[in-house]
């Protein structure tokens, strides 16, 4: 049976909502992942694992250019060598040679035009990776070179050659609020930029296709979406949904990366040409053109305030560049516009966010989407501002801070728990790390053993930053999830089976799943089943918006498998509730095991659960209720800065944020700590550099992420502020640490530097 | 050219090309998954393994060096009654994985770790993994788990 329940029907709690009594495990404890053993054994099968009998391998050929017309193509070489089963072109598509998660404008496989470096223009299927590696070298494609598009800015204000026939602008959003010509005392200015930051997941994209006996095809896969893949191999392969079956692969990490397309659609038209298994595995390098990354931002920024340094106006006007296919531009603009103030009150607001093509990378989602590149110039405007008024970085925030009931700059009326203020005190009145005393430790100090400093030219220096991040799809975006409960005795024991789409990805998903049934079914037994098509969508594990979502349906289907049990047990006085394995009641006690109550029979109960609905943004002003969530995060970075060399070791980085409710607490911690780092590498290190369209970097080795060393210890404060309107009063967790630990590490460089730091990743040149 | 290896306490012979990495032997010749490649570099440690009880990673070692010699991956360390080695249990239990593709990677540096420093300090365990990348943790919880493993108490 299927039934859909309103989130408007889910009972407003506060926290604690529950205690973690009513069953082991259940939600607000931190029991062991279900996937930790198989995980620390060696024994969880990544997509790169799969394996079947004679399966081919695949491999892609990639356009060396940024932007070139193809004048010939030809496949005869390649077809030629031994062990070569197929080598496919775009003629080679069945269905529509398009695909794209906000519009269709990406080509399966590269037409008469390449816009991109790395953009695919053919596969091949062979018995082995070198084979087909070999044959790919025989493929001659002829280029005709042109001109790429690089500048963005140009892009936006539509100078220059057009990418697609459109013109380049992606999507541009305006967001007004109050009096365009307001004016102020004091006035601080700015220009920013963000650079190009890789996901860099640390399993490269892989998938097995498998063909099948109905002519449709079955794909194992590391994906964010199952059945946003689905929808797009189907029209590309121009079959029936229903022939096209996905089941997640063991996914080794995704931070938006794996929100895209990768070898889906390929691999799947290898296997359906050859009739044969196709197992396709990037490499590093080919994973940096494998996927989107995050979206490089140029952002023009004018604040005014009184002399108290409260904010008047907010002027801005920010670039994205979104590279040469739209994939999720238009949605990672409205989140730089809508958030584009930071979690500050402002009366008057006047922000206009451009997403553009051009031929670099694309860029699409990547933890944090949109409001990291607005939180790096807000944050860093704030911080001039208080210098312009004399104010301690603190006092201006707090003095601003957005609170419940605030007003943001799209009309939308702050209706839950904002606690800014609390969270920016928290982390300033957490204790600092020690000075240096006595012989210093190499390891401690900026350059490390590298042995460039025993103390000399360091300066310490501390900064501030909180951020502000929208939870779950927005903009009126039909955002559900679908889930299967099923209870049944098995062995003399009650046991619950979850099933849903949403991808764990790392972040512990099975685990909340778990502790949601074990919490609303009293069993402790609780098996998560695999990710596959078979159910309802699940949406995407993207937006910090699982456990929201996927959680609440979850809950949803949980408590109408209750509502059933309970009715078995008839009317008897008191209330009734499950705990233990026991069906209670308030008046008498235990009344009936469960297994009991529900003999040889399964209660089973499906959900498709929605979130309460957004509006779209009034293409003009901006203006609308837009986003269902907002979650916010505070850090206090202390830095050591070797004024120098500019070498920076970041010695501290505390924070606080709000979940709402921890259904796992040591599952947030993780959250709290990966997503700092990832902030972190934004900082001071991560960049995926280009030129004239080119990745510079596509390697581990030039490519640099956080190390063990790199990433300081951390003092962490979670509040638990329930939000009325969600499931548990949860606030999406993922996104919000990795927005305000970049511009709280930039402001401790500043501090101790002096410097201006109006791009990040803050480089050694930027500093001496 | 032929190839003899004893992996995990099992002699494995094949024959393979000369440029074979002992990466792709473990995983494709010894049928050993667990031995993750993330790089290609010898950037991430993902594919860590012990040869001859030394960590080193196994997409910089040639099969042809490795001849002759042991290797020991993630799978070898689990007891045969299926047993957790004691670094095993504590990354499982110190919720030191998320993703968990480091994971073996980083499992094999911390035994190689604790067999030359059985009772590290955290400073000296985030020494001792730096040439191992984790992207999901932020490496809190895997020092953590090193810690733990070691007999210590875990100081938060």
């Amino acid at each position: 049976m299927t039934s859909a329940t309103s989130p408007t029907s889910t009972t407003p709690v506060t926290t604690p909502a529950r205690t973690s009594e009513e069953a082991a495990g259940g939600i607000g404890s931190s029991p062991v992942r279900p996937d930790g053993t198989t995980k620390v054994r060696g024994e969880f099968a990544y997509s790169s694992d799969l394996w079947h009998e004679d399966m081919l391998w695949g491999a892609t050929l990639r356009s060396p250019h940024p932007s070139a017309r193809i004048t010939g193509l030809d496949i005869a070489g390649a077809l030629a060598v031994p062990g070569v089963y197929a080598v496919l072109t775009h003629a080679d598509v069945p269905g529509v040679n398009r695909y794209g998660l906000e519009q269709p404008d990406q080509p399966v496989l590269a037409e008469d035009v390449v816009r991109y470096q790395g953009e695919p223009v053919a596969l091949v299927a062979a018995d082995h990776p070198e084979t087909a590696r070999r044959a790919m070298e025989r493929i001659r494609v002829d280029y005709e070179e042109l001109e790429p598009v690089t500048d963005a800015q140009a892009a936006a204000e539509g100078k220059g050659p057009a990418v697609h026939p459109g013109g380049n602008v992606v999507r541009h959003v305006p967001i007004r609020r109050g009096d365009p010509r307001a004016t102020a005392d004091v006035v601080v200015t700015g220009t920013y930029e963000v650079g190009m930051q890789d996901q860099a997941f640390l399993g490269p994209e892989s998938g097995l296709a498998v063909p099948a006996e109905d002519g449709g095809i079955d794909l194992y896969v590391a994906t964010q979406w199952l059945h946003v893949d689905q929808q797009q191999i189907v029209a590309a392969l121009g079959l029936p949904p229903e022939k096209v079956r996905l089941t997640l692969g063991g996914v080794g990490g995704a931070f938006g990366g794996r929100e895209d397309l990768s070898i889906q659609v390929h691999a799947c038209l290898l296997a359906l040409h050859t009739g044969k298994p196709v197992k396709m595995v990037y490499n590093r390098e080919e994973s940096f053109y494998g996927h989107v990354h995050r979206h490089p931002a140029v952002l023009h920024y004018e604040h005014g305030a009184d002399r108290d340094g409260r904010l008047v106006y907010v002027r801005a006007r920010i670039v994205l560049d979104g590279g040469a296919y739209a994939s999720t531009t238009g949605a990672v603009a409205g989140n730089a516009a809508t958030l584009g103030v930071g979690p500050y009150d402002v009366p008057n607001v006047s922000v206009d966010c451009w997403g553009v093509y051009t031929n670099n990378p694309p860029c699409g989602a990547m933890r944090g989407f949109g409001a990291v590149q607005a939180a790096f110039a807000y944050e860093s405007q704030m911080d001039k501002l208080a210098q312009a008024c004399g104010l301690d970085p603190v006092e201006v925030r707090t003095r601003n801070a957005m609170s419940e009931g605030t007003v943001m700059p799209t009309g939308q009326v702050v209706d839950s728990a904002a606690p800014v203020a609390e969270l920016l005190r928290r982390v300033r009145d957490m204790p600092l790390p020690a000075g240096p005393s006595g012989e210093p430790d190499l390891r401690r100090l900026p350059g490390g053993v590298s042995n460039t400093t025993h103390g000399e030219g360091v300066v310490r220096g501390v900064g501030y930053a909180v951020g502000i991040k929208n939870i779950c799809f927005s903009e009126g975006f039909d955002d559900y999830s679908t889930a299967r409960v099923r209870l049944q005795a098995v062995g003399g024991e009650p046991a619950a089976t979850v099933q849903t789409a949403a991808c764990e990805v790392g972040q512990g998903l099975v685990t909340v799943l778990q502790q949601i049934v074990r919490t609303e079914l009293g069993v402790e037994q609780v098996t998560v089943e695999p990710m596959d098509t078979s159910i309802g969508s699940a949406g995407s594990s993207s937006a910090s918006r699982q456990t929201y979502v996927t959680g609440g349906a979850v809950r949803a289907a949980a408590l109408a498998v209750r509502k059933g049990l309970l009715g078995r047990v008839g009317h008897v006085p008191g209330e009734l509730s499950v705990s233990g394995g026991k069906v209670v009641s308030t008046r008498d006690g235990v009344l009936a095991d469960i297994v009991d109550v529900l003999g040889d029979d399964v209660l089973e109960e499906t959900v498709e659960w929605r979130h309460r609905p957004t509006e779209s943004l009034d293409p003009e002003t901006g203006q609308g209720t837009a986003h269902v969530q907002y979650a916010f995060a505070a850090h206090r970075a202390v830095v050591d800065v070797d004024t120098e060399l500019g070498l920076v070791k970041v010695v501290a980085l505390d924070c606080a944020q709000d979940v709402g409710k921890a259904l796992n607490p040591q599952a947030v911690l993780g959250q709290i700590q990966g997503g700092s780092a990832q902030g972190l590498g934004l900082a001071v290190m991560e960049e995926i550099q280009t030129d004239g369209g080119l990745i510079r970097n596509p390697s581990f080795t030039d490519y640099l992420i956080p190390t063990v060393l790199d990433m300081p210890p951390m003092n962490i404060d979670v509040l638990e502020l329930a939000d009325p309107h969600a499931p548990y009063g949860v606030r999406g967790v993922g996104e919000p640490p990795t927005i305000s630990s970049t511009p709280a590490i930039v402001a401790a460089i500043r501090a101790a530097t002096g410097k201006p730091l109006t791009r990040v990743p803050v480089r050694p040149e930027h500093i001496i | 050219m032929r190839v003899t290896i004893e992996v995990n306490g099992r002699t494995v012979s094949e024959e393979v090309e000369d440029r074979m990495l002992l990466v792709h032997f473990l995983r494709e010749q010894a049928g050993m998954t667990a031995t993750n490649i993330g790089c290609d570099t010898t950037s991430c440690g993902a594919c860590t393994v012990l040869l001859d009880g030394e960590s080193v990673k196994s997409c910089t070692v040639l099969a042809a060096q490795a001849d002759g010699h042991a290797v020991t991956t993630l799978e070898g360390l689990t007891g045969p009654d299926g047993d957790l080695h004691p670094v095993q249990r504590a990354f499982r239990e110190q919720h030191g994985l998320q993703c968990g593709f480091c994971t073996p990677g980083m499992i094999m540096a911390s035994v190689s770790l604790l067999a030359h420093n059985p009772k590290p300090t955290r400073e000296e365990v985030r020494t001792g993994l730096e040439g191992n990348l984790c992207r999901c943790t932020g490496y809190h919880n895997i020092v953590n788990a090193v810690v733990d493993a070691s007999g210590q108490e875990v100081a938060q």
